[in-house]
């Protein structure tokens, strides 16, 4: 194992910390004038990694990188991949937001690409010490972008808050880190795995649950849900659309390779803990969302109800469910990204936002355009075909009945009722109701943009992208149970 | 490959709603008006070009564009029949809305364009999971067209819509993923022929029951749909009746009879029981209504019962039967609607007391609605006579003791039928703004002569509509007919006499012995 191997396989990243790292001393040098053009930088440096990242894919190099510590295999590059799309959207979407309120520094790019670097690490990560230093990577910029609108009281309150709790995890996966280290005598996936099938004891477990219980605070699924609303309500949008995407889909492909790699002899210890997350986050997801009248607050909801149908993928623990899961989150990741750009949108005249449903109530008579995409969006993620999420949760309720597990894809989808209720409520405000407040004011061009390719991907369009979808996601799921 | 004509007519309505949403007012009824008119001359040459007794799934399209299922349409006679009525009910929703329609009128016709396109999908569709995308994405516009051009109470009865017909639906699509794991396919007509193991017929016919039931609707499912009739505009509650209720029991003879035939025989006592409660209870619920949507809708409920009798008597009769009510109520209940719009854009009021008279002052209207009042109680010479006749000889085969009660059920319908046509049409005009109403124009007339003469073409000469679905449904009864259940009226097969009835014993005497 040649280190230019290793140097290669890790490219993306290596390429993210050195333009991080320059466009950090371009920015202590140049000053918040030097934002925008950081930004299209740090934008440019993430296309750079995207496509380098699929030059891999194509190259099909699946390589172990730096003895075990890092993998750059089908299912990295597909998750690595999602995460840069959503980067780039979230900070294509930002400048213009952050300029309403002059905040906007050559800070907030650099974040986010050391945020990437972290995500991609954590995706790739092959060894719990890597696992781990991705995390806090990508956890550490977050803490910092959540509160980086320093004078909102509500963005600090989130940024603290985020730390604290986060740290919390932090301090539970370490915990069980150090259990799964101890009981195994190694960090590394592999060999965790073979000690692991020699000898599962409970202390073993307790370290397995533990990690669990840390990633699913990271994905905000239920138990460990409670941040997500305050968090996601006082950070500002871009970064809370940041978010629901990129950093859970990181977390998620993180939990994915946990799950099927070093505790993949042990999936009946981890299905029922997994099995419980997935319905207790579709039904709290679901009735904590019906009370609420902030609109960022209800897709924060929405956000812990669309990781409970992500993890009934995992579930199944079949390599279909793992190729659901990733379909899923692809979509997941326009859907998103699309209603926070909406969001974002929704302002009016002077540049307050749009925040509650008294103030979008008869949106589609003041601004047609934008209502038509929320609808889409709306139920897109109700999950109501014709619209491309549908497809979603069809492959994960498909993986889950063929693993044989119908009274779980059953009980799902019927709570996936409840969760209706709130997503057409959205579009009883815009549709039904008369309008209110002022219309929103005229959105730039880069909005419209991102937010016309997501409502594209998820409209019917969508489903012709099923069968090159459906095969990127198979072969990154055949890459992690190849490698089991 | 022949020419993709089932294709055509889903693109047809789907270009023209995308148009619709950029058109002002007039130009999108233009656009809608034409679109749905050429539709309906494509569902036309779609007919004279089935070839009655031959392949059973003509105009089949394949294209393998999705992963996980087909782009697969393709249509039998049952379909061509439902697509037929959905393509010939379109044009009149469209003159329907036509000035009653002010507000947001490209955005109304897209909704209704969009209906259609579902529509003509759910009948053509040969795949499963195709089937699911269009039944329920037919969801959307009905929710848009409830919500936004609805009545007073329109948000209450477009959510009460939505989430009941959703839960419904979403337990079969679970079934839908267990039956293409276990038959390895999601063709319509290979799983049509697929046995499933009996155990999980159960379970699966009770999930598609869920769905087929909310939309059918049977009692005691039904109470979304007197608030959805009632609150809809005009031209909804015609889709609505007229072909949105015959999803269910187009599900019910496309998936739960071939598919799941040993569930259905056994469940058949529970769609009767149902059925029977919904006739008389609905008929009775219907006689004491104020408000005439709501009656008619009531009345809806009743007939599509006699429908689920139909279906599951397990015998041509019964099954032609009830595709004959299926057909007939969507015309004749359509056109009621139809009748109640009309006086609705002059008086703006449902309240049947509001009315009297009107055969006075609107003698042309009071004609129509005549025929159609008669038509949905089912004189002979109607649409109505010949389905619902069908449907209870077929069900008297089975259990005289439904028969009865069915029978019963129709002739409450005549009593609040006739009830309702007199007090609207009949006795002295109470109210002077009701008097004042002027008679149909030529767009009214547009709309009802058209249901009329189909109305009166199904009573007197139904071998039209039935030849081509006679070869299907004797496909479906072979089908059936090794688990068909015996009920009171079945014939029981004893050993047959060894002589004559009139046959005396000959004793042995001699000729001339005494």
């Amino acid at each position: 194992m040649s280190y230019a191997t290793s140097l290669y396989l890790t490219g993306a990243e290596i390429g993210l910390s050195v333009s991080g790292l320059v466009l950090l001393l371009v920015t202590a040098w140049m000053g918040e004038k030097a934002g925008r053009g950081i930004t299209i930088a740090a934008v440019a440096a993430l296309f750079g990694a995207l496509f380098f990242n699929v030059s891999l894919f194509d190259g099909g190099a699946a390589g172990v990188a730096f003895g075990g510590l890092f993998l750059a295999d089908g299912f990295a590059v597909f998750a690595k991949s999602l995460v840069y799309i959503a980067t780039i959207a979230c900070l294509i979407v930002a400048p213009r937001y952050f300029n309403g309120h002059a905040e906007y520094r050559g800070e907030y790019p650099v974040l986010m690409l050391f945020n990437a670097v972290g995500m991609g690490m954590m995706v790739s990560a092959t060894d719990l010490m890597t696992l781990y230093i991705g995390l806090e990577m990508s956890s550490l910029s977050s803490y910092v972008l959540a509160s980086f609108a320093r004078r909102n009281e509500k963005s600090s309150e989130a940024g603290l808050k985020y730390f604290v709790l986060g740290g919390l995890a932090s301090g539970i996966i370490l915990y069980g880190v150090s259990l799964v280290y101890g009981f195994s005598g190694t960090t590394s996936y592999d060999g965790i795995r073979a000690a692991f099938t020699a000898d599962f004891s409970t202390g073993a477990m307790f370290g397995v649950v533990f990690v669990l219980a840390g990633v699913a605070f990271k994905i905000a699924a239920v138990p460990f849900h409670m941040w997500t609303p305050d968090v996601y309500e006082g950070a500002p949008t871009p970064v809370t659309a940041f978010f629901a995407s990129a950093p859970k889909v990181a977390a998620v492909a993180m939990l994915v390779r946990l799950a099927t790699g070093p505790f993949g002899g042990q999936v009946e210890a981890w299905q029922q803990i997994v099995i419980f997350a997935a319905l207790a986050s579709i039904v709290v997801g679901a009735l904590g969302a019906i009370g609420q009248q902030n609109l960022k607050r209800l897709l924060a909801y929405s956000s812990i109800n669309n990781v409970g149908f992500i993890l009934i993928g995992l579930a199944a623990a079949t390599p279909e469910g793992i190729s659901g899961v990733m379909v899923y989150l692809s979509i997941y990741v326009f859907m998103t990204i699309g209603s926070f750009v909406a969001l974002l949108m929704l302002r009016d005249a002077e540049g307050n936002a749009l925040s509650t449903f008294d103030d979008i109530s008869g949106l589609s008579t003041t601004s047609p355009a934008l209502a038509w995409c929320l609808l889409a969006l709306m139920f897109s993620l109700a999950g109501i075909p014709p619209l491309f999420g549908f497809w979603g949760k069809f492959v994960v309720f498909q993986a889950a009945v063929q693993a044989d597990m119908i009274a779980l894809a059953a009980i799902g989808i019927a709570a996936s009722v409840i969760g209706a209720f709130y997503y057409i409520k959205f579009i009883k405000v815009m549709f039904f109701d008369e309008p209110k407040g002022a219309a929103p004011a005229k959105a730039p061009v880069s909005h419209w943009g991102v937010l016309a390719l997501s409502v594209a991907v998820i409209s019917p369009l969508g489903y012709l992208l099923t069968p090159w979808l459906g095969n990127l996601a198979d072969a990154a799921a055949q890459a992690l149970f190849y490698a089991a | 490959m022949e020419f993709p004509i089932l294709s055509l007519m889903l693109a047809v309505p789907l270009v023209a709603a995308i148009a619709c949403l950029f058109l002002n007012a007039s130009s999108a009824r233009m656009v809608a008006l034409f679109a749905t008119l050429i539709d309906l001359a494509l569902g036309i040459l779609l007919w004279l070009n089935y070839d009655i007794g031959g392949a059973q799934w003509q105009f089949t399209e394949r294209a393998q564009l999705f992963a996980g299922f087909q782009y697969a349409l393709g249509i039998d006679g049952i379909a061509l029949m439902l697509i037929m009525l959905s393509v010939f009910l379109m044009p009149i929703c469209i003159l329907a809305s036509w000035d009653s329609i002010t507000k947001r009128v490209g955005e109304y016709m897209a909704a209704f364009l969009l209906m259609e396109v579902l529509m003509i999908g759910v009948f053509a569709a040969q795949d499963l999971f195709l089937f699911y995308i269009f039944f329920e994405a037919g969801l959307i516009p009905m929710y848009l067209i409830i919500g936004v051009w609805g009545g007073d109470n329109r948000i209450y009865a477009s959510y009460k819509f939505f989430l009941y017909t959703l839960l419904g639906s979403v337990l079969m699509l679970i079934a839908m993923l267990w039956m293409v794991n276990e038959a390895g396919t999601s063709d319509i007509p290979t799983l049509m022929q697929y046995d499933f193991p009996v155990g999980a017929q159960l379970w699966l016919w009770l999930a598609f029951f869920a769905s087929f039931a909310v939309k059918m609707p049977m009692w005691p499912v039904h109470t979304w749909l007197p608030d959805a009739h009632v609150q809809a505009p005009t031209a909804g509650s015609v889709i609505l009746a007229g072909v949105l209720l015959k999803l269910g029991g187009y599900g019910f003879i496309r998936f739960s009879l071939p598919m799941f035939p040993d569930a259905s025989a056994d469940l058949a006592w529970l769609v009767f029981a149902l059925s029977m409660v919904a006739v008389i209870y609905t008929s009775l619920v219907a006689l004491v209504q104020q408000d005439m949507k709501k009656l008619i809708a009531y009345s809806s409920v009743a007939h599509m019962a006699i429908v689920t009798v139909g279906l599951f008597a397990f015998n041509v009769q019964g099954l032609e039967g009830a595709m004959m009510v299926m057909l007939g109520h969507g015309l004749v209940s359509g056109a009621l609607f139809l009748c109640v719009g009309v006086i609705y854009d002059r008086l703006h009021t449902r309240e049947i007391a509001r009315y009297g008279g009107l055969s006075i002052n609107m003698p042309k209207y009071a004609l129509f609605f005549l025929l159609f009042t008669m038509a949905s109680v089912g004189l002979p010479g109607t649409s109505n006579f010949v389905g619902e006749f069908l449907a209870l000889a077929g069900i008297y085969e089975v259990s005289t003791f439904v028969t009865l009660v069915c029978t019963t059920g129709i002739i409450l319908g005549a009593a609040y039928m006739l009830y309702l046509f007199r007090r609207v049409a009949f006795g002295e005009q109470k109210n002077a703004d009701a008097a004042a109403m002027t008679d149909l124009n030529a767009r009214e007339w547009a709309m009802l002569a058209p249901i009329a003469a189909a109305v009166l073409w199904m009573g007197v000469y139904p071998e039209s509509f039935l030849a081509p679905m006679r070869q299907d449904i004797a496909a479906l009864e072979t089908r059936l007919a090794s688990v068909a259940p015996r009920y009171d009226s079945a014939l029981d097969e004893g050993t047959p006499r060894e002589n004559a009835a009139n046959y005396v014993e000959y004793e042995g005497h001699e000729e001339g012995e005494h």
